[in-house]
């Protein structure tokens, strides 16, 4: 199919739902039917097997037409996390029964995986699944969950075999959020808000049709998923002059009474950075949309945050007097990830955990030393030691 | 620089190199390694250049002096593309050669003249590589030239026979020059060529960040290559922490200024309106990025990085005179700011 031919599918999906008199939900599940969900999935997952870099067109002709999205912001870590894994691991029935709500947004996603003694150390998780019967009987605890209050399902990664290292000891679930065995606690954060849970999960029930993949190979299937997480979070596209420089950017030019010398070259740095970004994600999609593999994605994320940082520093510094004030730290349960939303303060906050989550930056450089460089990877003590006889 | 303010968006380019590019490169590196190799380059500093002519008539096989020429004047009529590979690729080498002022620049010059440019001998001249030229602007480098650009005013000069005294520079690769114009044969070139030499300093300062991208990619790579063979505590230096994340970082902000360069010599080569814009940012950007690769490529080479025997005394050098060559990393942001609107404070 050509770029033509695809622009004449959507025209035929507008003509056949016009967006002013469709309901959201039957346009969403109209679009996902006629492939234009994610055109680079196979035909009746929502996508028509077409490269990656055709999906602009459907997006940009949909847009202009006036029609409903499917709240990506909302649903972020099921579109770019639990789908592609599920994809690439799931059985036909779990494709069949998982991607067409989710990309609709009926069911939203949430990802059980770090633990309070399981953070860069993943493999060494120690929530347990027990098989009984055709039911895994699931035990443990994890942390900083987004969405986990608002979520249906979730994607999670637990020790199946205890006796085995530990990253042979796990396999990969899918985990309905309603169970009475799952319990979601907010998690406060330096921001005052709670946008991440803690998930205490006590004899919560997974049939065993739910797990990802073979029994241990969890670790396998969750290195899909946390590749795709830091394309997400590093690789997007977006225009010049976006993301935490824009707030700057516009203080810079409304209040010329707080300009100073410091603060102009610190804006101007940030400013150049956040435009060199863009460029290097640019050029990235396009050596994903030719088929070759860029591996800049781990070190987009390193970049990504620290810029975040040193803009997100700058304009409390900039803001002089008003930088001390501060919105509200009243305990709020947010349903989407603002980075950019609110005031300086909380965005100064917020952008702390910009080098944590999805891969902290020290093991992000450890990464991109290792896997792209090719250097020598670090001391694994615990590599070949059952895991039930590690220390902890 | 020009000083109006930038009402584009960012061009829709391509930022993958295509087949005439990968060509281009592995032709210009081959005649690199065989007539630059760093030992012949460290003479330079020695006053014994066996260096630059033969490289010179090597690049003139390729066509490379006039790869910005016009068909119709006998160039090849590339692109800015195909010159940014080509500076990569002495950036790597830290090579002599009057490819940047004379190649880029002064051509660049005398082909926005278009019809106003009087001499028609000239660009010809330079496209062959029978003759090479320098605009004297900043730093007097590319010398001794054939023929010197002047501006003076809107107009611009052609000399030739200046009295022209090498000096010893920081980077002997790009040799620095005293230059007396008096008694000198002069010719008026153009007495409109103000936004000729813009165009040419923004090409040059475009095409420029190629190189430093080239210096900062070699100084990535050779210390690499280096770690992960030199061992000590019974180890392979590569493989402690504190080195592998200074050489993560230095990854990431290699990619990024490859990117950027790429992205300014698209912008340069269509010319798009957005390209002043990509200019100053692969400028000041790219500038820093090769120093900071070079200053790390010596630190991490331990004693060796301290010998003149070996390469990375060469390319830092070579990226701290390109820092100032074409407008320092500080000029090229306060040229930036006033593009996109974030004026100085008052």
């Amino acid at each position: 199919m050509d770029d033509a031919q695809l622009r004449e599918r959507v025209e035929q999906l507008l003509a056949d739902h016009p967006p002013g008199s469709t309901d959201r939900l039957d346009f969403l599940h109209a679009r996902f039917d006629a492939g234009l969900a994610w055109v680079h999935f196979p035909e009746g997952l929502g996508g028509l097997g077409l490269p990656r870099g055709m999906q602009p067109i459907v997006e940009k002709a949909l847009y202009a037409a006036g029609a409903p999205d499917n709240d990506p912001r909302k649903i972020g870590i099921g579109l770019g996390m639990a789908a592609p894994t599920i994809l690439a691991f799931g059985t036909d029935e779990q494709k069949q029964r998982y991607l067409r709500p989710l990309w609709c947004g009926e069911e939203v996603w949430c990802q059980l995986f770090s633990e309070p003694g399981a953070g860069s150390d993943l493999a060494g998780l120690s929530s347990r699944a027990v098989l009984d019967g055709d039911t895994w009987i699931v035990n443990g605890q994890k942390v900083w969950t987004s969405s986990a209050h608002i979520a249906d399902r979730a994607i999670m990664i637990v020790r199946t075999d205890p006796d085995q290292p530990k990253h042979a000891g796990l396999s990969y679930f899918i985990l309905d959020m309603h169970d009475p065995g799952v319990e979601v606690r907010p998690l406060r954060q330096i921001t005052g808000e709670a946008e991440f849970n803690e998930v205490f999960l006590t004899d919560a029930r997974i049939p065993d049709s739910d797990r990802l993949g073979e029994v241990g190979e969890g670790w396998k299937v969750a290195n899909a998923t946390l590749s795709n997480e830091r394309v997400a979070i590093g690789g997007g596209a977006f225009p010049r002059e976006f993301g935490m420089v824009m707030n700057v950017a516009k203080t810079w030019r409304e209040r010329p009474e707080l300009r100073t010398p410091e603060t102009h070259e610190r804006l101007l740095r940030g400013w150049i950075d956040t435009e060199v970004a863009r460029i290097t994600a640019t050029r990235l999609r396009q050596k994903m949309a030719a088929g070759v593999p860029g591996p800049e994605g781990s070190a987009m994320k390193l970049s990504f945050a620290r810029i975040n940082q040193q803009l997100s520093a700058l304009e409390v510094d900039l803001l002089a007097d008003d930088g001390l004030r501060y919105e509200s730290w009243e305990m709020r349960r947010p349903t989407r990830v603002d980075f950019f939303g609110k005031d300086a303060g909380y965005r100064y906050l917020r952008a702390k955990g910009n080098s944590i989550e999805g891969g902290t930056s020290e093991v992000l450089r450890n990464v991109v030393a290792e896997r792209i460089l090719g250097l020598p990877t670090e001391h694994r003590v615990d590599k070949d030691v059952p895991w039930k006889d590690l220390p902890r | 620089m020009t000083t109006l303010r930038s009402t584009s968006g960012p061009a829709d380019v391509s930022l993958l190199a295509d087949d005439v590019e990968t060509d281009l490169r592995a032709s210009v590196r081959k005649a690199l390694d065989k007539h630059a190799p760093s030992d012949r380059l460290n003479q330079l500093y020695d006053g014994t250049d066996d260096v630059t002519a033969p490289l010179w008539s090597a690049f003139t096989e390729l066509g490379l002096p006039g790869l910005l020429v016009p068909e119709s004047l006998g160039g090849a009529g590339a692109t800015a593309r195909e010159a940014a590979a080509v500076l990569e690729e002495l950036g790597r080498a830290a090579a002599p050669s009057p490819f940047l002022t004379s190649a880029v620049v002064a051509t660049t010059v005398l082909v926005a003249l278009g019809d106003s440019l009087g001499d028609t001998e000239i660009l010809p001249a330079l496209a062959s590589g029978e003759q090479t030229a320098a605009l004297l602007v900043g730093p007097a480098v590319g010398l001794p030239a054939d023929v010197l650009l002047v501006p003076e005013g809107d107009a611009l000069y052609a000399v030739r026979g200046a009295k022209v005294t090498p000096v010893s520079s920081l980077d002997m690769t790009r040799p620095l020059a005293d230059v007396d114009l008096d008694g000198a044969e002069r010719t008026l070139v153009s007495d409109d060529a103000a936004a000729a030499v813009e165009a040419a300093l923004l090409m040059g300062a475009g095409l420029l960040a190629a190189e430093q991208v080239g210096v900062a990619r070699w100084s990535l790579e050779t210390t690499i290559a280096y770690l992960k063979e030199r061992r000590q505590f019974g180890r392979i230096v590569g493989g402690f922490q504190a080195l592998k994340h200074r050489l993560a970082d230095l990854y990431a902000e290699v990619e990024q200024a490859d990117a950027a360069a790429r992205y300014a010599a698209a912008t340069l080569a269509t010319g798009d309106p957005d390209a002043p814009v990509a200019v100053h940012v692969a400028a000041a950007y790219c500038s820093e990025v090769a120093v900071h690769a070079a200053e790390e490529a010596v630190q991490l080479h331990g004693g060796l990085g301290m010998t003149w025997e070996h390469p990375t005394h060469l390319h830092l050098k070579r990226a701290k005179a390109d820092a100032l060559l074409l407008g320092s990393a500080e000029s090229h942001r306060a040229a930036l700011a006033v593009l996109v609107d974030l004026p100085a404070p008052a």
